[in-house]
Formats: structure tokens, C-alpha cells, sequence
């Protein structure tokens, strides 16, 4: 056999292939919240594991741009580092963990406590673009749906929950209305972040490999989680502060430290945790 | 102090070791060539290629023996390397019928034109353990070649209009699926390309649900052939078309009953498998699906998942389906602690109203 010395392009695909994706997200942020079919690649991650936030990242990808990986809200956990390490390898560009220095931020399950930027672009990794999929699984029937914004089904759902359990019984993923038009998978954020959604002056980007769909929310477009006059949209409170760093209005990860169940509560927000850590010894 | 999900970085450099060193396994015993897969594995060589979407024997051995033997993963490898590749061109429609066959059966006559070749099959082995067998065993050469066009027992039928006829030109220009996403409803050449990707132990089981009752489509082997077919491309600079090189193919026709209906007389119609190098169950498979996935077109109720093209086609891929799968090994904390602090406001709401004492699955204390 012989060995082929193979070189991969700056940020792994190919110019043809950033160029459709660019183009499809041009789409997506003509139109806010529409799930764009695009021609996902197969990409060396599995698929479930941040393939299209990975294929967005790599169109917009430029040498001078800082990339910044979260999972969980946390820089150091094995995927973020994987994902993080990959795009240092193949496309040799900075990497920071501070989100104040990021120019582009690709994240799975969280938005970041720190405020965001215009001049920053978040991009989300997508299991299920589809909000409809668990209450109707035939992509036909779910696409027609969107075009005739025919959201029953949902408003159902909440309204049996509400009924069922006094409560929404929906914690992450929660849907939201993108621009008053497409009901949209915020992606499993917890709820508590929804509100970050809504008029954030960074674009936001949402890439689902497998699924083969691409959104966004451009900067400033209102995003309203979906909710009921009398059962008005919450966000999750804790009783509890962070240990580390005492922050009472980040997201907590719980955390069990003994074989008795005591618990601790921590920032998710990595990043967020440690600057107020510093901040508070200088 | 907290430390659970720090060093996530060095974690994978060991992880990385500790695979290298499990994959070669005990040094004292030679490393497996590449060429010893090539060519003793070959059944697994034409699995990864198949479901790789690659033909390359070489590549194909390099990938099952860096993922350890665990086929997914070599066609996981392979596709992950063929999707950076450039495409020169596309090639001109294979033509089976001047196929050089080596395997050549049908369940349907008992003797048909150009003979019934058993070829390499496993089918009459009787499957006892071979425990000391080294010896090459020699082949005896036939008394005649056999003929170099071997007309497809389909077109037995065909000439006497018993079987759907499939009008030349009827078949529109595929889509490319690694290029353009699935889309629904899936034309037939899209769910083909969809199948012919798809895992085989999925599509064997789909392929088996159809025998046993979930859309019973009656099925006879009509015809499956296993030989060499040249491959050709015509370069637009030269307007002609050129041979680069022949590919091993398994082509399986079956025929299917039909009781007529949506303006169609009762006929045979056909379910169409292919598949790279030697893969008789897949293509089989693949054609008993197909078969049932044109219930639609011909009218059939539709009620059984090898009907039903979203459930088939959206869980046929083995690398979609694993990853996805596995995907559930990553951190969900965030989620978690979402719905455990749902759970509990729940819980606590439905001790309150059912008036029983609440459980006290209340955290107590914290350490800091």
C-alpha cells in the first residue's frame, strides 16, 4: 500500500463545503429559527457528539479568530477538550477558557453567565433541532406544521403538564418563539438560560450534524419561552450559593462528595466561577 | 475539594495510551499485516467498504485493524477519511449483466441460462470447526468458462410481461446523500443509496420482519450474482468513456408478488439489492426492504416499520445510530440537575396534596 502524506485544509473541510454552510447559515439568519437542511459532512467525531456545532465552527473559523469549547459550561470536560484540541490541531487557532476573550464560543448544554458581545458568535451543538420531535416524529408532518405555525401540539403538552403536575414539566430544552414566528429547540440548555436568548447582541448559530439542520438567532431578535398568562415563564432558583466562589445567581451544578449524599453546589460556569474567585483575593 | 471534571486533558492523552497499547495486544505475537486482512478477512474488508462508502481494500484493512477488529468503528474511520476526499467526476451506471461472475443463483428456476454457479459460498460448509486446517486447498479448474453475458432471470420473466417493467429513462439522476440532506418522502434511487449505506444486522432484522407477517411481500431469490464489473468514467475533456478499474459487486434481485391495485395489473415486482465486494446477506436484505418500501407507490396498506421510510431510513446508518447512542456517556449534568430540582418540586407538591409524610430527599449539610 502506498502511504499517501494526506493534508487536511485550515479547519478540516474543504473551502467548497464551508462555502455551503456558509451559505445555509446565511439562510438561517434570513430567517430566524428556521431549521435549514444542509449538507452535513461526516465529520472524525461521533455523530451526537457536537458533529454540526463542529461543522459551523469550521466555516466560520479565520487564523486570527480565539475560540473557546464548553460542555456543561465547563472548559475542561473530556468532549469540550476533545472538540478544542481538534480545531488547535487543524487549524492551529488561539484557544482561550475566558468567554470575554472569545471571538466565537462553541458550547453544548449552556450559554455562558458572562455577558455577551456583538462582536462574539455562540455556537450551539444540536441533538434534536426538531422542538415537535417527541410529540410528532414524521419529519413531513413536523415541517408542514412549521409552515402553517401550527403549534398546537405544544401548547397542548404544557397545558396537560400544567394540568397533570400544576407545573410545566419541562427543565431544558425548554421551547422558545424565535422572532414571533418558528417555534425553536433552544438546544438542552436548562431554562434557566433561556433568557439569555432573547435580544443577545451576539449571534447565535445552532448546528444539528446528524439531524442535518442548521438556525440562528441573529443579534437582538426576540425569543419568548413559550408560557401561559397565568402560568408565567420561570427560570430554576437555588436555595444554595456557589461554594467556590458565592455567586447566588449562576447556574449550580450539584455535587455529591461522600458516600452519605452531602452535597455541594458549584458554579457550571467554569470560567464564570474562577474570575470571581480571583477577583475576591485581589 | 472539587476536582471531578479537571484534567479532562491529560485524562485523554493516557486514555489514548492505554488504546494503543490494548489494541496491539501481546508485542511477543507479530503485528497483523495489512495485506493478511486484505486478504483473509476479506468478507469484513467488503463490510467497511460497503457501509464506509469507500472502495478501497487497503484503506478498509487499515481501518479494522486500528479500530481493534470492532467493525462500526472501521466504517466510522473510513467515512470520517472519505468525506474530506475530492470528487473528479461521477461514473457511468455499472452494468451488471456483463458482470464477470464468480457466484450465481436463483430460488426461482431450476435451471436458467449460463447455469446456476455456486461459486465461494459458505451456504454448504456445515459449519464444523476447523481445527488444524493449514492446508491451501486446490482448485480444480471447470471444464469450460462460463459465458461472458449471462442474461438476469428477471428479463426471463420481463419478456413475457409477467414481472413490472422498469421503462429506460424512468430513473431519475440520484442525489448525492453525503452531499444533500435525506429529505422526505425519499425517492426510490435516494432510499437505495439510504440502504445500501445502512448497517446490515439493521437491515437483515427489518428484511427478516418482513417474512414473518409486518408487510409480508412474498419474496422469491430471482436472482443474485457475485463477479467483477468494470468500472467507467467519461471525462468531459475527452468525451468518451474510459475504464479505471473493476470493482467486486453482489447484486440481488428478488421478485415479489403482487395482486394489482393504483391502476396496476397483478404481476411480479421487484425488490433490488447491491453491495460492495462479497455481501450476499446485505444485499438480500436490502432488497426485501426496498421491496417493502414501495408500498406507497403500489398501493399496499402501510402499517409495519420496514414500510414505514422515515423509521427505516432515519435509523439505517450505523455511524448516526452509535453515535448517538454512545452520545449518552457524555456529562448531562446540567440536564440532570434541571430535572432533579423539577423532580423534587414535584415530589414535594405531591406529598403536600396527597397529605403523606414528603420523603426527605432533602439535601442536608454541604462540604466545603
Amino acid at each position: 500500500m502506498t502511504t499517501t502524506h494526506f493534508a487536511y485544509n485550515f479547519a478540516f473541510l474543504d473551502e467548497d463545503t464551508k462555502r455551503m454552510l456558509r451559505r445555509a447559515l446565511l439562510k438561517a439568519v434570513a430567517i430566524p429559527g428556521y431549521q435549514v437542511p444542509f449538507g452535513s459532512r461526516e465529520m472524525p467525531l461521533p455523530y451526537g457528539w457536537g458533529t454540526g456545532g463542529i461543522q459551523v465552527t469550521a466555516a466560520l473559523l479565520g487564523p486570527d479568530d480565539v475560540l473557546k469549547v464548553i460542555d456543561q459550561g465547563a472548559d475542561d470536560t473530556t468532549n469540550a477538550v476533545n472538540i478544542r484540541r481538534f480545531f488547535s490541531r487543524i487549524a492551529g487557532v488561539a484557544t482561550t477558557e475566558h468567554t470575554a476573550d472569545a471571538t466565537l464560543i462553541q458550547t453544548r448544554h449552556r450559554i455562558p453567565e458572562t455577558s455577551l458581545r456583538e462582536d462574539q458568535i455562540l455556537v450551539f451543538q444540536v441533538p434534536e433541532p426538531e422542538p415537535l420531535r417527541t410529540l410528532e416524529p414524521r419529519e413531513a408532518e413536523t415541517r408542514t406544521l412549521h409552515a402553517l405555525a401550527d403549534y398546537g401540539l405544544m401548547h397542548v403538552k404544557l397545558y396537560e403538564d400544567i394540568a397533570q403536575y400544576g407545573h410545566i414539566a419541562t427543565s431544558y430544552d425548554y421551547p422558545v418563539l424565535v422572532d414571533g414566528r418558528f417555534l425553536t429547540s433552544p438546544s438542552p440548555i436548562p431554562k434557566f438560560d433561556n433568557p439569555k436568548l432573547d435580544r443577545s447582541p451576539a449571534l447565535m448559530l445552532f448546528g444539528a450534524g446528524r439531524e442535518k439542520r442548521l438556525y440562528a438567532i441573529p443579534p437582538y431578535t426576540q425569543v419568548q419561552s413559550l408560557a401561559f398568562e397565568d402560568h408565567p415563564f420561570e427560570i430554576q432558583h437555588w436555595e444554595h450559593q456557589c461554594e467556590l466562589c458565592g455567586s447566588g445567581e449562576s447556574y449550580l451544578d450539584e455535587v455529591v462528595v461522600d458516600d452519605r449524599g452531602t452535597r455541594m453546589f458549584v458554579c457550571s460556569d467554569t470560567d464564570f466561577c474562577s474570575g470571581r474567585r480571583l477577583e475576591a483575593q485581589a | 475539594m472539587y476536582v471531578a471534571v479537571k484534567g479532562g486533558e491529560q485524562a485523554i492523552a493516557r486514555s489514548l495510551e492505554l488504546l494503543a497499547e490494548a489494541r496491539r495486544g501481546d508485542q511477543a505475537v507479530p503485528e497483523l499485516e495489512l495485506a493478511q486482512i486484505r486478504e483473509q478477512l476479506r468478507l469484513g474488508v467488503a463490510r467497511v467498504m460497503q457501509e464506509g462508502s469507500l472502495y478501497d481494500e487497503d484503506l478498509a484493512a487499515l481501518a479494522i485493524r486500528q479500530a481493534a477488529g470492532d467493525m462500526l468503528e472501521a466504517i466510522f474511520l473510513l467515512r470520517a477519511y472519505r468525506t474530506t476526499l475530492p470528487r473528479f467526476g461521477y461514473t457511468l451506471p455499472l452494468d451488471t449483466t456483463v458482470m464477470r461472475v464468480r457466484r450465481r443463483v436463483s430460488g426461482t428456476f431450476k435451471d436458467i441460462p449460463g447455469g446456476q454457479v455456486l461459486g465461494p459460498t459458505y451456504d454448504y460448509t456445515q459449519r464444523l470447526l476447523e481445527f488444524d486446517t493449514t492446508a491451501v486447498a486446490s482448485v480444480a479448474p471447470a471444464d469450460a468458462p462460463l459465458p461472458p453475458n449471462m442474461p438476469r432471470v428477471l428479463d426471463l420473466l420481463d419478456a413475457e410481461a409477467l414481472i413490472e417493467r422498469i421503462e429506460a429513462g424512468s430513473d431519475p439522476e440520484p442525489i448525492d446523500l453525503t452531499r444533500e440532506p435525506l429529505m422526505f418522502p425519499a425517492d426510490r434511487a435516494t432510499r437505495l443509496q439510504n440502504l445500501s449505506r445502512g448497517d446490515e444486522g439493521f437491515l437483515l432484522s427489518m428484511a427478516y420482519s418482513t417474512q414473518r407477517g409486518y408487510a409480508e411481500s412474498h419474496p422469491f431469490a430471482g436472482e443474485i450474482r457475485m463477479g467483477e464489473v468494470d468500472v467507467r468514467v467519461c471525462p468531459e475533456e475527452l468525451g468518451f468513456a474510459i475504464e479505471i478499474g473493476s470493482i467486486v459487486l453482489t447484486e440481488c434481485q428478488m421478485i415479489n408478488q403482487f395482486h394489482g391495485g393504483n391502476g396496476v395489473p397483478p404481476q411480479f415486482t421487484r425488490g433490488y439489492g447491491l453491495s460492495m465486494g462479497e455481501g450476499e446477506r446485505k444485499a438480500m436484505s436490502m432488497a426485501l426492504v426496498d421491496r417493502a418500501l414501495r408500498c406507497d407507490e403500489l398501493a399496499e396498506p402501510n402499517y409495519a416499520p420496514a414500510q414505514n421510510q422515515e423509521f427505516v431510513l432515519s435509523h439505517s446508518d450505523s455511524v448516526e445510530a452509535s453515535g448517538f447512542v454512545q452520545h449518552l456517556k457524555l456529562p448531562h449534568y446540567v440536564d440532570f440537575q434541571a430535572e432533579l430540582s423539577l423532580l423534587r418540586t414535584l415530589a414535594t407538591k405531591h406529598a403536600t396534596e396527597s397529605e403523606a409524610p414528603a420523603q426527605s430527599a432533602v439535601v442536608e449539610g454541604s462540604a466545603a
